[in-house]
């Protein structure tokens, strides 16, 4: 069978968008199974996970903002991300806390430091960025600590993109097949969604004429989720058919549409004249409502290809077909 | 031991030789007495006896409640009946009508458990550290330490960890740590009553899977295959490896399963690479006019 033949079909066995893309993930026929019942466990994350992706993320792009939009006088927008990043920062432990199986037991993800964790790694991220929101709003809201918080807020806009980023690490390093093929665009794709979210939040509450920069970043990132997205899915081939299949489809086709129509929104926002604030706002909404649903997608596309034994199997099955034909040259062919 | 995985050479003197089950699915004939002995042992919670209606499997598969999982296989492929004795007419025709009445049905049983991998993708993700390696290189939950956070559970290749959900926590066979301790054979082990579930050092159990797989094969069974014995594996090999007379994803065993601990570096790599961009991103939109 040509390698065409093996790339055009999906797991399913509907045809793929791309044709002719050479690497086939899935190869044709029926993967074997046992009464094709899954070989993964299905993950036992509860729906406050893609809600915390959807909130870290924001926070964490929002902490960058705070310090330049201060640092360059513009007080308005400063104390209003600043506030976004204080309560993003206490919601964001809320979140992650209620989906533990012993929520009491939270402490315990500070009992050490794991590289090959990313929610260990994350968990001290939101930590330290907690302390540095706490510090940075204490001098925007307060007009207390202005050396302290200037420096906290100088560490928060360094932590704050890692916050945004590191969750698409954590479901990257996971046996499930459309999150861990997808482990070079999960962190863009989250960056990007960040991006737009935090721009579309912090210039909804923020007076149209001082929330320019927030606009900016909204429109910039609903560009960049796009295109990140479309990059995840050309990498993932058959195995992001997850992703465009039943209701996380419908959602996942949703949140493409939200963030193309928010980011165009904002966009031709100044050109409304003396409506303009409100259509920004209208924008922002679809934004803020298009990163949520991105979010669940991603985390419920994961359900469906742990799912589904095809996804496991398929690939494997192929590097084992691969190895015994590259048999021959000595390495074995291992990857 | 050089081979030993790291965390048992941090045990330095007290560390103990690597310990395992050798698994030969030829001999199980599915009684499922593991699974018994494994349920009374370890005081797993019962959680229904409901058969799946495609075999005779009534427990579906590893999960926090069930820590040996016997799978049956029903394939309809011709069956040799002949065993090389002559037979006499008799003979020859009434092994031909029960080869015509089973329908020509082969059963394949296996018990299936944790693989205790060398290199364990479930270790490695635990933010707690409730997950450790012993000192005979085997992979245990420790249970004062588990907070539920789940991320073993997606990370495990085969799908072997799971959540009580009643509890909070997650569970898994523990290769008997407490027997091992007092220097007992674990409980599924010790039941077997047809040596399919073999325990043992594990450079031991290696040598005598070999063999075995040899002898099989040189039978006139093809599809014996040795599985997660290679220390060259994606997972380092297994603890707990398997004989098996089928491709592995029959079994419900993916065929080629790696600890993804190995694509850590590209995964940070990448979340940096975002993580600057997304920086430098807010960093050009904020640093422009205010209107």
């Amino acid at each position: 069978m040509s390698a065409r033949g093996q790339a055009t079909r999906t797991a399913a066995g509907r045809r793929s968008r791309d044709g002719g893309r050479e690497r086939a993930m899935v190869p044709p026929g029926e993967p074997r199974s046992y009464y094709g019942e899954p070989i993964l466990a299905q993950p036992v994350w509860t729906p406050e996970i893609p809600a915390y992706f959807f909130v870290g993320g924001l926070t964490g792009a929002t902490a960058p903002l705070t310090l330049i939009a201060s640092l360059r006088g513009n007080d308005v927008l400063a104390r209003r991300a600043a506030a976004i990043v204080l309560a993003g920062s206490l919601a964001s432990p809320v979140l992650l806390i209620s989906d533990l199986g012993r929520p009491s037991r939270f402490l315990n993800m500070l009992r050490m430091f794991k590289v090959t964790s990313p929610m260990s790694v994350g968990s001290w991220i939101l930590g330290s960025f907690g302390a540095t929101a706490a510090l940075s709003g204490a001098r925007e809201l307060l007009g207390l600590l202005p050396r302290g918080g200037r420096a906290a807020q100088g560490a928060g806009a360094l932590l704050g993109p890692l916050l945004s980023t590191y969750t698409g690490a954590l479901i990257a390093q996971t046996a499930v097949p459309a999150w861990h093929e997808a482990r070079r665009e999960l962190p863009f794709v989250f960056a990007a969604g960040s991006l737009s979210s935090a721009g579309a939040m912090a210039q909804l509450i923020t007076p149209y004429e001082r929330a320019a920069p927030a606009r900016r970043m909204a429109v910039v990132g609903s560009v960049a989720e796009l295109l990140a997205i479309r990059a995840m899915d050309r990498r993932l081939g058959p195995l992001g058919e997850p992703y465009h299949s039943g209701r996380v489809g419908i959602v996942a086709r949703a949140a493409e549409i939200l963030t193309g129509a928010g980011g165009a929104i904002v966009a031709t926002a100044p050109r409304a004249r003396r409506r303009r604030a409100a259509v920004a706002k209208t924008g922002a909404a679809a934004l803020l409502a298009a990163a949520l649903l991105e979010r669940s997608a991603i985390f419920r596309a994961g359900f469906a290809s742990a799912g589904d034994p095809r996804y496991t199997v398929g690939p494997q099955r192929e590097r084992v077909r691969e190895r015994a034909r590259g048999g021959a040259d000595g390495t074995g062919g291992r990857v | 031991m050089s081979d030993a995985p790291l965390e048992v050479r941090t045990y330095g003197g007290e560390a103990k030789p690597r310990v395992g089950f050798f698994t030969d699915t030829s001999v199980c004939i599915g009684c499922k007495a593991c699974e018994v002995a494994c349920k009374e042992w370890n005081r797993v919670p019962e959680d229904g006896l409901e058969h799946s209606g495609w075999s005779m499997d009534n427990s579906r598969g590893l999960g926090a409640d069930t820590w040996r999982h016997v799978a049956f296989v029903e394939q309809r492929r011709p069956v040799s009946v002949a065993d090389g004795i002559p037979d006499t007419l008799v003979q020859h025709t009434a092994r031909r009508e029960l080869a015509d009445d089973l329908g020509e049905l082969r059963w394949l049983m296996s018990s299936d458990v944790c693989k205790h991998c060398t290199h364990a993708a479930c270790l490695e993700v635990c933010p707690t550290g409730a997950l450790f390696r012993t000192e005979f290189g085997t992979v245990v939950v420790q249970e004062d330490v588990c907070n539920g956070c789940g991320y073993c559970v997606p990370a495990c290749p085969f799908g072997v960890l799971d959540k009580r959900e009643e509890d909070g926590r997650v569970w898994k066979c523990t290769l008997c740590y407490d027997r091992l301790g007092a220097g007992q054979e674990p409980a599924c082990a010790q039941a077997c009553p047809t040596d399919s579930i073999q325990f043992g050092e594990l450079g031991e159990l290696r040598e005598r899977a070999h063999e075995r797989v040899r002898e099989l094969q040189a039978a006139g069974e093809p599809g014996a295959q040795l599985y997660l014995d290679d220390p060259g594996d994606g997972i380092g090999g297994a603890g707990a490896f398997f004989l098996l007379l089928d491709d592995p994803e029959v079994y419900g065993l993916p065929p080629d399963p790696v600890d993804t601990t190995r694509d850590l570096g590209t995964t940070w790599r990448a979340t940096l690479a975002a993580a600057g961009a997304l920086l430098a991103g807010v960093v050009a939109c904020a640093v422009g006019g205010c209107r």
